[in-house]
């Protein structure tokens, strides 16, 4: 569902540009409100949540699709964590539709997906353990990186249940907005795939702003 | 339609309704599972017993094989882009991979009243979520290692808007699946009710298991060829076994 949000970019109290293939982590307080803008178009914003006070709750994609009754993302999804309780709701959203079944790219999958030989390039899964590498802080290991939200990719489900990769429907200046229910840690991957069309085979940077 | 029947079967046993198990099984092994009632839901988990940090990975087991359901020719994938088994037969024509599990909240959403164990013994009312926590701490693991489960024997279908429906009557008495080992695997079960499923009371359904053996897959296997990203499967599977 297509909402547009009535946030001005220059209240933001926060207001981050995360490069082409690199990443992001950090904190989103209860009542601010989070946007992802895709600056170029086409790019796939891999993304994990926590609570923050416990990281052991986290962002569940069952949960919050069975609660839903919906297999996609869109304004209105509320995002549930492992423990039931809604950690964002989705307030604005211009893309329309976002995956959360298809789950990050790790080099390990790109040697089933692609070939065997191209386990040496980079995924949002390195990203993400290089985020909880140098932010010990925040209490995270390898058993915390789970099943994501691929914001602005678009995976078709059909009814015979088959799974379809399509091209984005994502476009420069496209966004989607969230508000923070409790205290969430966000880890972003912005992903650096190279052999499938989720960000046209040109990663480029997205923003992160953050309102009170 | 199966092809392996439990009729070389080296031990069964019948894991009631509500309950939970945990078994090591060894590369070439098969594990049967066969429903008794209409139904029936099995959640299932895999880790690697060598490395419990390798677990089931269910976006990585869907996007590789282009699938939103399992079936009969599919394999189920770590996060490592190994197989812990494959899908050699199957009555159902599709397994769940999105409903997760049943948590306390729907216990009283449901109005399935949880009953004491003094009233209740061993049909006690138990959730998939604490059934996964109870198999889990066996092993030193806990909420942080609770990967997303697939429910084996049941249907949630996604109609052309995306709408998801759980569909009652999939499971039928008798109807069974084959998984076959393609490395050691701690396997972690219970046989929980869906959390979609419909039922007046908490259902308590058990499933029948049936271990046994099978030869080592060939290039002519279907789970080998459903897809060329399995033989990639297989062959990082081969290089585990090889010592890499
Ligand atoms: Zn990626």
């Amino acid at each position: 569902m297509i909402i547009e949000s009535n946030q001005r970019p220059e209240n933001a109290v926060s207001r981050t540009t995360v490069e082409a293939g690199d990443h992001y982590i950090g904190i989103v307080r209860a009542g601010q409100t989070l946007r992802l803008l895709d600056l170029e178009g086409n790019q796939a914003a891999d993304t994990l949540f926590f609570n923050a006070h416990d990281t052991a709750e986290r962002y569940s994609a069952m949960d919050t699709l069975r609660e839903q009754g919906e297999v996609y993302l869109s304004a209105g999804s509320k995002l549930r964590s492992n423990e039931g309780r809604v950690l964002l709701t989705i307030t604005a959203d211009t893309c329309g539709r976002h995956d959360t079944l298809g789950g990050a790219c790790a080099s390990e999958s790109n040697t089933v997906r692609y070939d065997l030989e191209k386990r040496h390039m980079h995924s949002c899964r390195d990203n993400w353990m290089q985020a909880i590498a140098d932010h010990p802080e925040y209490g995270l290991t390898k058993r915390d990186i789970t099943h994501n939200i691929n914001f602005f990719m678009n995976v078709p489900v059909t009814e015979e249940g088959g799974l379809t990769f399509e091209d984005g429907i994502s476009a420069p200046g496209k966004y989607v907005e969230m508000v923070a229910e409790m205290d969430v840690v966000v880890l972003i991957s912005n992903c650096p795939q190279l052999n499938n069309p989720c960000n046209g085979y040109d990663p480029t940077p997205i923003e992160l702003l953050i309102w009170d | 339609m199966s092809t392996h029947s439990g009729d070389d079967a080296r031990y069964t046993t019948y894991l009631p309704g509500g309950h939970h198990w945990s078994l090591r099984l060894r590369r070439g092994t098969t594990l049967t599972l066969t429903a008794r009632e209409a139904d029936t839901n099995v959640g299932l988990l895999c880790y690697n017993p060598e490395n419990l940090l390798e677990r089931l990975n269910l976006p990585d087991t869907l996007k590789a094989q282009h699938t939103f359901k399992l079936t009969r020719g599919h394999c189920l994938y770590s996060d490592m882009g190994r197989i812990f088994a494959s899908i050699v037969a199957d009555d159902l024509g599709w397994h769940d991979s999105v409903g997760g599990n049943l948590m306390p909240h729907h216990l009283l959403a449901k109005g399935w009243q949880s009953v004491s164990y003094q009233q209740a013994h061993n049909a006690w009312t138990r959730t998939g979520y604490d059934s996964f926590l109870v198999e889990l701490a066996k092993y030193g693991l806990g909420r942080r290692d609770m990967a997303a489960n697939l429910n084996l024997f049941s249907r949630v279908e996604s109609d052309a808007q995306g709408r998801l429906r759980y569909v009652p009557g999939h499971c039928q008495p008798g109807a069974s699946v084959t998984l076959r080992l393609e490395m050691d695997t701690l396997v972690i079960l219970h046989t929980c009710p869906h959390p979609l499923d419909p039922s007046p009371d908490y259902p308590h359904r058990g499933v029948e298991i049936a271990l046994g053996t099978a030869p080592a897959p060939t290039e002519d296997d279907i789970c080998y060829r459903s897809r060329p990203e399995n033989a990639r499967g297989f062959a990082n599977n081969r290089l585990y076994h090889l010592g890499l």
